[in-house]
C-alpha cells in the first residue's frame, strides 16, 4: 500500500508530465489551477490520468472545491 | 451534397463513409449555430445514404467530443427575452433539437461515435444517437444537468435507458458524476477503447469492416435491435421545458455562465 507521501509524489509526478511544466516547480500545497494554468475541463482530464493510473474511481463530487495536490492526494488515499 | 464546411460542424463523404466533424470552439458546444448546421446535415442525409454504408461522428478539438448545450446562449435568451418567449423558443430548440437527433438515430446507416475527452451532456447524447461508441482513454462521461436543476434535455435519459442497465442510469444522472472510460465499457456504454488519439482510426478502421457487409441487411437488423423510444423523448421535452421555466432554474444558469473562476459553478 502507498503512503500518503508517495501518492502526493506520483500525483505531482503525473500533473508534471501532462502538463509540461518543470516537477521541481511543484509542491503538494500548490493551486493546481493556478499552477498549471488549467481550468475545470483540463482538471477532469488529470482526474481521467489519475483514475487510471491508481486503478480508483474518484467521484467528481468528492473534488468540489478541492484545488490543492495534497488534498487530492488523500481523497485518492481513502480509495486506494 | 457530399460534403460541406460549416462554421460548428462539417461532413465529407469518403468510399461509402460519411464522417461528421465538430468543430466549434470552444468545446463544440451545441447552441442554435450547431443545430441550424445539424440539420442542414439531416436534410442532407437520405442523399447521403444512397453512396455510404457507415457514418462516423467525431470531434477535432483537443477538449473533446462535446461538453454539451450552450448554456450561455441560452441563458442569454433567458435574460434579453420576455418569459413567455424565452420559453417558447426553449421549447422550439428542444423540438427542433429532437428532431435532428432522431433522424441520425433512425438512419439506415452504420453509425459510430469517436469520442475523447470531454464527452458531457448533449454531446453525450449526440454520442448515444450513435450505433457503437469508440472512445480514447482520455474520454469522460457525464450528465451534470441535475446540478443545475434540470435534466438532459437532447433525448439523453429515453437513450441511456433503452441501451443501459437502470441502476448505471440512476448513477450518472441522480449524482451528475463523470465516467472514465473503462467505467463506461465496464457498464457496456463504450464498445471499443483505443490508445490516446486513436478513436477516429479505429472507428475508419470499424466502418471499413462494414463496408463488406449487405446493407439492407445490416438497415434490417438496426431496425430490429435499435428501438428509438419516441414517447419518451416528446416526455423529457415537455419535463425539459417546465424545469426551465423555475426560477431556481434561471437562477442556477446565472450563477453557471457569470463563474468567473477556474471552478464554474456547479453544485
Amino acid at each position: 500500500m502507498r503512503s500518503q507521501q508517495q501518492t502526493t509524489d506520483e500525483i505531482l509526478d503525473l500533473a508534471a508530465v501532462q502538463f509540461k511544466v518543470p516537477r521541481e516547480s511543484l509542491t503538494p500545497d500548490d493551486d493546481f489551477f493556478q499552477k498549471l494554468g488549467i481550468d475545470s475541463l483540463q482538471a477532469l482530464s488529470l482526474l481521467t490520468r489519475l483514475e487510471q493510473h491508481f486503478n480508483v474511481e474518484l467521484p467528481d463530487y468528492e473534488l468540489q472545491g478541492v484545488s490543492d495536490f495534497r488534498t487530492l492526494a488523500e481523497r485518492i488515499q481513502t480509495r486506494l | 451534397m457530399h460534403s460541406y464546411k460549416g462554421k460548428a460542424i462539417s461532413w465529407e463523404l469518403v468510399n461509402g463513409v460519411i464522417e461528421l466533424a465538430l468543430h466549434r470552439e470552444p468545446c463544440n458546444e451545441m447552441g442554435t449555430l450547431f443545430l441550424s448546421e445539424l440539420e442542414r446535415f439531416t436534410a442532407a442525409l437520405p442523399s447521403l445514404e444512397e453512396s455510404a454504408h457507415a457514418l462516423i461522428i467525431h470531434s477535432v478539438l483537443a477538449c473533446g467530443f462535446s461538453a454539451g448545450g450552450d448554456l450561455r446562449e441560452l441563458y442569454e435568451g433567458i435574460r434579453t427575452t420576455e418569459e413567455k418567449a424565452a420559453l417558447a423558443g426553449i421549447r422550439d430548440f428542444h423540438q427542433r433539437i429532437h428532431r435532428a437527433m432522431n433522424v441520425l438515430d433512425a438512419t439506415t446507416l452504420t453509425t459510430i461515435a469517436s469520442v475523447h475527452g470531454i464527452v458531457f451532456g448533449g454531446g453525450f447524447e449526440l454520442a448515444l444517437t450513435c450505433d457503437l461508441i469508440v472512445a480514447d482513454k482520455t474520454a469522460r462521461f457525464c450528465f451534470p444537468e441535475l446540478r443545475l436543476g434540470i435534466i438532459p434535455g437532447f433525448g439523453g435519459i429515453p437513450r441511456l435507458k433503452r441501451d443501459l442497465g437502470n441502476a448505471v442510469v440512476r448513477d450518472l444522472l441522480l449524482t451528475g458524476r463523470s465516467f472514465n472510460v473503462t467505467k463506461a465499457q465496464q457498464v457496456g456504454l463504450v464498445s471499443q477503447v483505443v490508445a490516446e488519439g486513436a478513436a477516429l482510426k479505429a472507428a475508419r478502421g470499424t466502418a471499413s469492416q462494414l463496408a463488406k457487409f449487405d446493407r439492407s441487411t445490416a438497415a434490417a437488423a438496426k431496425k430490429f435491435i435499435k428501438p428509438i423510444p419516441y414517447q419518451e423523448l416528446q416526455q423529457e421535452i415537455e419535463i425539459v421545458c417546465d424545469l426551465y421555466a423555475r426560477p431556481k432554474v434561471q437562477q442556477a444558469l446565472r450563477k453557471f455562465v457569470e463563474s468567473t473562476g477556474a471552478q464554474p459553478y456547479l453544485p
